[in-house]
């Protein structure tokens, strides 16, 4: 019932989701984060991601570094100095995810098919049409999708727990989290409880940097189905800061290309006929 | 204080940050800025070791800017009691108490009595060292007291006395905390603790690991005691437990020295008569412990059954004595010098998990046999062929003449059973899935043991074999697993009356032989023949303190000594903190909570003469479990090392003692041996050689030793190396490159840790001095996924002489850049 | 399966000033192809450039190139699916593409246009041998005519089309590159492949392609501004430096002795077909440089507010 596309709605429509059923997304509110870790492991062990092994990084206690195929929620440790008093230091925590994009890159460049917009309004790769030519990898706004390079190459993300929200449960990552710092629901719902969430935190002196992120339908992708309640710029936490995803970018591309394949026809053509004259 | 709560404690760790939405404010001191300073409102950095100061500055100001809460401490704690006059305090003797025996390295407690009496502890080492038997008080209000807190030997007085030199200033100067933060923890305690709101203190092994680790606690209550936060809603003094199931195997009693339900196990100094031995140890009168001969009896029943019987004095004579101190590090001496053989190790890694780790092996080494039981084969169990003394060389795996029997346990999901978590709370979990192969149960493996055992012993006819045979050893058996009934085992525990019906209290057990329990606190855990663990009705669907999801000791209690929520009146403090008090038309105690009470004991009682156990103590008596019923500002028995906590310098530390003359805690407990050699502290020559304060602590990311997460995959992926923290500052001074590699040394050991340099990790400014701390997680091994060198490797054993616990959260240490030698020098 | 070490290790923990970052760590990912796809870009754009030459030489009646242009243009078109395949490691992964037609996604059209392109060409060659009628191999002829100006340049949109700062950054100019790269490059390969009294249209597309090819990289390099920096440093650096070197060097070869030294023409051939694939490699790498180091993307999102040397700030 939520993020109704912009008005400017490009030319070919394909899976965009639309609306339907009832939008379902995450609310992750960083203020509160623990930097426990759970999801991350509650989300491996529930999707049967493969391990790895990224050994000691020395960046804080962050050793997986980033979201990936094989770290689909991923915990960032941002150890920055009290900007508030400026003495001592404060330690930032937020679990990152895909971002289930209103207007979503990956689905949008996938040649295959492979990455459909569920009926949740979620974004879902499935592994057994993608044939691993990493355009998503290249295209995703927010570095989320990656191939998994043993055995074949295909690329893993996030799946919003499509298998668990088809049987009512919600994801594994929300039901571990201790502190309800990962919040599952109707994203229209969701976006109401961050708003009030984030007065709430900005009344904090240390918050006062407090903000949501990818909240907003008119933000560079049409907002996220997974947005965030970040406490300083986005960059520090390894998100992009004023992510962008147009389809509408692309008929300028395209009228671009054309313009340069004439060229290329006429320059052809131009070196052909001097030679008559 | 002294605990990383979100780390450690997550899951509980909600609760906080639910209160924090609804305004409440968290303060942590703790020297490094963890996950749990990351949430706090205010992070306090604090030098390892000095937290007596820093609460005693509590205490200090509390009394001097007069902000306790009076009709609280004068009613409910002993400040009003008078001290005997043969006391003398620490500001009188530099650093000691009266009663120091220098020979014993003891203190003679005699001196620390109330003036009329010597009394005894609720807890702790309620008999020993025990003092000259010249009378018990009992009756009513201790003899002598000062309603007016003006009698020089009052306790109030005391008190003040021995904090007066607890300063804002001292505690900048002795525990690096910066005057203006400690002033605004000051201020933040004292404005939330009043009539109207509480205040709560939780701390974890923060506080334990040290040679003072007790009176840290012990200075935290007086605190509470004096501000009022005691038996309150939002109150209370803290204490997170460890494993999952550590509260509950306290209960039940894991020490050497305790019996299930916190009773003494008799020492051979004791009376063989029962009778005697209750009296000694519970006094004649004056709160619970009168009645611990029917807790006793009822346990020997359970134990014994039919076989313990008046003429036997229910089998009180089958019970081991006590010879002195058996606890962990004893042991393991004992082993080192070869008069203990034979170790059986459940579920704990000591080859990892406990301070000075080489002697550990070298203790396991000389042994003839060791068993055991684990999820994996853990470094306690590899240590002959697996070890860093193997690894270099020292060692040679044919050398190592112990026979290791390693038998796999079923972990937690493989069997049913409750969890005692930190909360008193019983909580029942039920089997998920069937353990794998042969591994087994631990109650399977110990009634099974029993059983073979028993079977060997059947035709005995010593009477030292006795105690085995006429045990009840009964329990219904899994048709399939053979697994006996954990439920069954409960059933015992709770306790039956004389028809064999399931009992609904303690109060129903009888001293005659009539009833049985298992464990007396935990009597009524299956009353009615409901398994009262397994409840789990939502929260929503119940009041606020939700009593019916599990069931918490004792009977079903959620905030101990809940009668001090009401004034001596028995009305509420305030509207607010309403809770559990006196309604005069139903002639009983009510509230949300069970009443910490006899229900139906008037807030005006007064004991007649002769009363005995909860009886002998007025209706304005909060705490029950003290002979006096009031809550100990002055500890005169129950610790080893003082009535007052008193500041004492680590058994290692950088700094000395700048409130007194004596350095460190003289009753601590030390080990002086070549295999235990101590860093020369500062003030004693080479002390330079170790000039960094070094502490140890979890990560949310590992468990304890290792054996339950070193192993996953998941959980090595996340913190997959052995590391050390730094300052920045210490890392630009010794030339520790962010990632790469750091040796420790200490006298005992070398390991070595990657580097990661942190803001988090405070330089401490103590008046001039500028102190630089190494951290270190304990979590390492060589066995498992994720290895690396144990931080226990580099500690000494030196003792809280209390309850024997080591200090291995403050400690000296050198760190260089670079990898340690591969081959260890012998 | 161990994973590359972050080089953050071995950063100092706290480094300030902006952009801001964390631990240096890239935002968005690195691309996930191998090296046979700015060997494609090359191979693709090449014989979209020839098939071009094909069908408009067989309108300006120059037979004979336009039939040696196809050939080469078949060869480029046998080649590039080749590519391909080894870049997704299975001949079925290719067929998957053309699973659905995804208009939204550039790499749809473009395997769609490859693979138009290549039967096409493939079914024109067979017509000529086959001796089927002119309009039948005209019609083939142009049908891979229109779709090779196409097939030079979608990989620019492709490119372009991602959220890698570099190649997302110079979009709309990085396409007249690819089809100024083309045109040099087809005529490069008919310098080298036919005699130097034929090449006179060769000789000119090398020129011109060359032209179009070094000014649109300038403007683009300047339209970039501080993003351009991979195409500076680095790898991708050295490879805009050959790549610069031989296009020129190629066309001033070509320009100058390409029409009296059948050597000259294929030096010069060579050297700007060289420097055609070096414009590949280097935009190739150049992506790889520009999302390694997240600083290009913070500051193509943050515009000059987050300039460095502003703020004391901080820290990660
Ligand atoms: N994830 C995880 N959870 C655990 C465990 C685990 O290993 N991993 N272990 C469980 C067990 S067995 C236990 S006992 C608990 C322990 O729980 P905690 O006691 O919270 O754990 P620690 O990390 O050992 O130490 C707590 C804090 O004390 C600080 N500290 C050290 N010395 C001092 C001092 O002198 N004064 C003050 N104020 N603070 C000091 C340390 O910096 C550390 O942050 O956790 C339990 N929970
Ligand atoms: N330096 C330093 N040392 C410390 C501490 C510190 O803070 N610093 N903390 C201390 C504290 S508080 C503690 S509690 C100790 C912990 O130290 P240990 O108790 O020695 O260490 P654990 O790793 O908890 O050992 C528990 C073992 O039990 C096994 N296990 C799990 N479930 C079962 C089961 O059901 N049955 C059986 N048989 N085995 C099972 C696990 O695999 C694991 O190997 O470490 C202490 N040592
Ligand atoms: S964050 Fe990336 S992977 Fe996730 S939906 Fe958006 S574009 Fe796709
Ligand atoms: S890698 Fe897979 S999911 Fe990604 S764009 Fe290619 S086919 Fe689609
Ligand atoms: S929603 Fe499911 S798949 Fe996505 S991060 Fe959470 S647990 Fe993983
Ligand atoms: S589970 Fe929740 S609190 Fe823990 S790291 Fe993830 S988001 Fe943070
Ligand atoms: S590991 Fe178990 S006991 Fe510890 S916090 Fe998590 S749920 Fe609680
Ligand atoms: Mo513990």
């Amino acid at each position: 019932m939520t993020a109704a596309p912009t008005a400017r709605r490009p030319a070919v429509s394909l899976p965009m989701w639309q609306g339907g059923g009832t939008r379902m997304g995450f609310f992750t509110d960083s203020s509160i984060c623990i930097g426990c870790k759970a999801c991350e492991v509650a989300c491996k062990e529930w999707n049967g991601v493969p391990d790895i092994d990224t050994g000691f990084t020395g960046n804080s206690y962050d050793n997986t570094s980033s979201v990936g195929a094989n770290s689909w929620r991923h915990v960032a440790f941002v150890e920055r100095q009290r900007p508030d008093t400026g003495d001592g230091v404060q330690w930032l925590m937020n679990s990152d995810v895909c971002k289930h994009c209103t207007r979503a890159a990956c689905l949008d460049v996938c040649p295959t098919g492979a990455i459909f917009r569920s009926e949740f309004g979620t974004v879902v790769v499935q592994d057994d049409i993608c044939n691993g030519c990493g355009y998503c990898v290249v295209a995703c706004p927010f570095g989320v999708l990656e191939r998994r390079e043993a055995p074949d190459g295909r690329a893993f993300k996030c799946t919003l727990c499509y298998d668990r929200l088809q049987v009512g449960d919600e994801p594994a990552c929300a039901k571990a989290c201790p502190t309800q710092s990962i919040q599952f629901g109707p994203l229209e719902e969701l976006r109401e409880r961050a708003e009030k969430r984030l007065e709430e935190v900005k009344q904090e002196p240390r918050y006062a940097g407090a903000r949501l992120y990818g909240d907003s339908k008119d933000d560079g992708v049409g907002g996220f189905g997974a947005f965030f309640l970040l406490l300083d710029d986005p960059e520090v936490y390894g998100l992009p800061p004023k992510p962008v995803y147009r389809r509408t970018d692309l008929a300028l591309l395209w009228g671009a290309a054309s313009v340069a394949a004439s060229v290329l026809t006429l320059g052809v053509l131009g070196s052909l006929s001097w030679r008559r004259r | 204080m002294g605990s990383n709560m979100a780390e450690c404690h997550p899951v509980a760790f909600q609760w906080i940050v639910e209160a924090q939405r609804k305004g409440g404010k968290l303060i942590h001191v703790d020297p490094r800025f963890t996950r749990t300073s990351a949430m706090a409102n205010l992070h306090v950095p604090i030098r390892a070791g000095s937290d007596i100061a820093f609460l005693g500055g509590l205490v200090h100001y509390i009394l001097e800017q007069e902000r306790y809460f009076r009709d609280y401490m004068v009613a409910y704690t002993n400040a009003t009691t008078i001290i005997d006059e043969r006391f003398l305090d620490t500001e009188d003797l530099d650093g000691f108490f009266s009663g120091w025996n220098e020979e014993s390295g003891t203190y003679d407690t005699s001196s620390w009595q109330y003036e009329g009496g010597v009394i005894h502890a609720s807890a702790g080492e309620r008999g020993a060292p025990r003092p000259p038997a010249d009378g018990i008080i009992i009756e009513g209000a201790p003899p002598h007291s000062d309603p007016t807190l003006e009698h020089p030997r009052c306790v109030f007085q005391l008190l003040r006395r021995h904090y007066s030199r607890y300063t804002p200033e001292m505690v900048e100067r002795v525990c690096g905390v910066p005057q203006h933060k400690f002033l605004e923890v000051a201020e933040t305690i004292c404005d939330n603790s009043n009539r109207e709101r509480t205040t709560a203190f939780v701390y974890a092994v923060g506080w334990t690991q040290h040679t003072v680790g007790v009176q840290f606690i012990r200075t935290s209550a007086i605190i509470q005691l004096l501000l009022g936060n005691m038996g309150r809603t939002g109150g209370g003094v803290m204490a997170l437990r460890g494993h999952a199931n550590i509260q509950g195997a306290t209960d039940i009693a894991t020490l050497f020295d305790v019996l299930p339900g916190y009773i003494q196990v008799p020492s051979v100094k004791d009376s063989s008569n029962l009778k005697q031995f209750c009296l000694d140890q519970g006094g004649a009168a004056g709160g619970y412990w009168g009645n611990l001969e029917a807790y006793l009896v009822s346990l020997l029943k359970a134990y014994w059954g039919d076989r313990a019987t008046p003429d036997n004095q229910f089998g009180f004579d089958y019970l081991h004595r006590v010879t002195g101190d058996h606890s962990t590090y004893q042991s393991t001496l004992g082993m080192v010098d070869g008069w203990v053989k034979g170790f059986v190790v459940l579920g704990e890694n000591p080859a990892v998990g406990s301070a000075h780790g080489g002697l550990h092996r070298k203790a396991l080494r000389r042994l003839d046999w060791l068993v055991v039981r684990d999820l994996y084969e853990i470094e306690t169990a590899s240590f002959w062929y697996d070890s860093p003394e193997t690894q270099s060389g020292e060692i040679r795996a044919e050398d190592v003449g112990t026979e290791v029997f390693f038998l796999p346990a079923a972990a937690n999901a493989e069997k049913n059973g409750s969890f005692t978590n930190t909360q008193r709370l019983l909580q029942w979990h039920e089997q998920a899935v069937e353990p794998r192969g042969d591994c087994r149960s631990d109650l399977w493996f110990t009634y099974y043991l029993g059983a073979k055992i028993r079977e060997k012993l059947a035709a005995s006819t010593e009477a030292r074999d006795r105690a085995l045979l006429d045990l009840t050893w009964d329990y219904p058996l899994d048709p399939k697993s053979g697994d006996p009934s954990a439920e069954e085992v409960l059933r015992e525990i709770s306790g039956r009356g004389p028809d064999g019906q399931l009992l609904a209290s303690f109060g129903a057990l009888r001293a005659d032989g009539s009833t049985s329990s298992g464990c007396w606190i935990y009597c009524g855990a299956f009353a009615g023949g409901q398994n009262l663990t397994n409840r789990k009705r939502p929260g929503q669907e119940q009041s606020w303190v939700a009593p019916e999801w599990g069931w918490a000791w004792p009977l079903n209690r959620r905030v101990l000594y809940n009668r001090a929520s009401a004034d001596p009146e028995g009305k509420p403090w305030s509207e607010r903190k309403r809770f559990v008090y006196w309604d005069e038309a139903q002639g009983k105690w009510v509230g949300p909570d069970v009443p910490d009470f006899p229900g139906d004991r008037r807030p005006d009682y007064q004991p007649p003469p002769g009363a005995t156990a909860e009886n002998a103590l007025s209706g304005d008596r909060p705490f029950i479990m003290q002979a006096d019923g009031v809550g100990w500002l002055f500890a005169p028995s129950g610790v080893v090392d003082g009535p007052f906590p008193t500041h004492y310098e680590p058994q290692e530390s950088p700094v000395r003692n700048l409130l007194y003359e004596q350095e460190r805690n003289p009753a601590r407990q030390v080990f002086r041996r070549r295999d235990n050699p101590y860093n020369p502290t500062a003030g004693e020559p080479g002390s330079e050689r170790f000039p960094f304060v070094m502490s140890t602590y979890r990560l949310t990311e590992h468990h304890t030793a290792g054996g339950m997460t070193r192993f996953l995959s998941r959980l090595s992926q996340l913190q997959p190396e052995m590391f050390c923290e730094v300052s920045p500052e210490l890392a630009q001074e010794r030339g520790l490159r962010p990632g790469g590699w750091a040796t420790i040394s200490t006298e005992r050991s070398v390991i070595e840790a990657r580097v990661l340099v942190t803001a988090r990790l405070p330089v401490l400014r103590l008046g001039d001095r500028v102190v630089h701390q190494v951290g270190l997680p304990y979590h390492w091994g060589s066995r498992g996924l994720s290895t690396g060198d144990s931080a226990n490797d580099l500690f000494p054993l030196v003792l809280d002489h209390n309850v024997h616990i080591q200090e291995t959260k403050a400690a000296t240490c050198d760190i260089q850049p670079g990898r340690r030698p591969r081959v260890a020098s012998r | 399966m161990k994973a590359e070490r972050p080089s953050g290790g071995e950063r100092q923990m706290v480094p300030s000033g902006k952009p801001r970052s964390y631990y240096g760590l890239p935002i968005v990912k690195r691309p996930a192809w191998t090296w046979e796809v700015p060997w494609y870009l090359f191979t693709g754009g090449t014989a979209g450039g020839l098939a071009a030459v094909s069908i408009l030489a067989r309108w300006t009646g120059e037979a004979k190139l336009g039939r040696r242009a196809r050939r080469l243009a078949l060869a480029g078109a046998v080649i590039s699916p080749v590519l391909l395949i080894s870049d997704l490691g299975r001949p079925e992964r290719f067929l998957n593409m053309l699973r659905v037609f995804r208009p939204t996604s550039p790499m749809s059209l473009g395997s769609w246009t490859l693979a138009g392109f290549g039967s096409s060409l493939g079914a024109a060659e067979m017509a000529d041998i086959v001796g089927l009628p002119n309009v039948v191999v005209g019609t083939l002829e142009g049908t891979a005519g229109i779709l090779g100006p196409i097939l030079a340049n979608y990989t620019a949109v492709l490119l372009g089309d991602t959220a890698n700062p570099i190649w997302r950054g110079g979009r709309t100019i990085l396409p007249f590159v690819f089809s100024g790269s083309s045109m040099a490059a087809a005529g490069a390969s008919l310098c080298v492949a036919g005699p130097t009294d034929e090449g006179v249209a060769a000789r000119r597309m090398v020129v011109l392609g060359t032209i179009i090819e070094q000014a649109s990289f300038l403007l683009m390099e300047q339209r970039l501004g501080p993003l351009a920096e991979p195409y500076h440093d680095g790898a991708a650096g050295r490879l805009v430096k050959l790549h610069r070197a031989s296009s020129l060097a190629g066309a001033t070869l070509i320009s100058t002795l390409g029409g009296r030294s059948r050597k000259a023409a294929i030096l010069g051939g060579a050297l700007t077909l060289a420097g055609s694939a070096a414009l590949r490699q280097c935009v190739y790498r150049a992506g790889f440089q520009s999302a390694a180091d997240p600083r290009y993307l913070v500051d193509s999102q943050r515009g000059a507010a987050t300039d460095p040397g502003d703020g004391n700030g901080s820290v990660t």
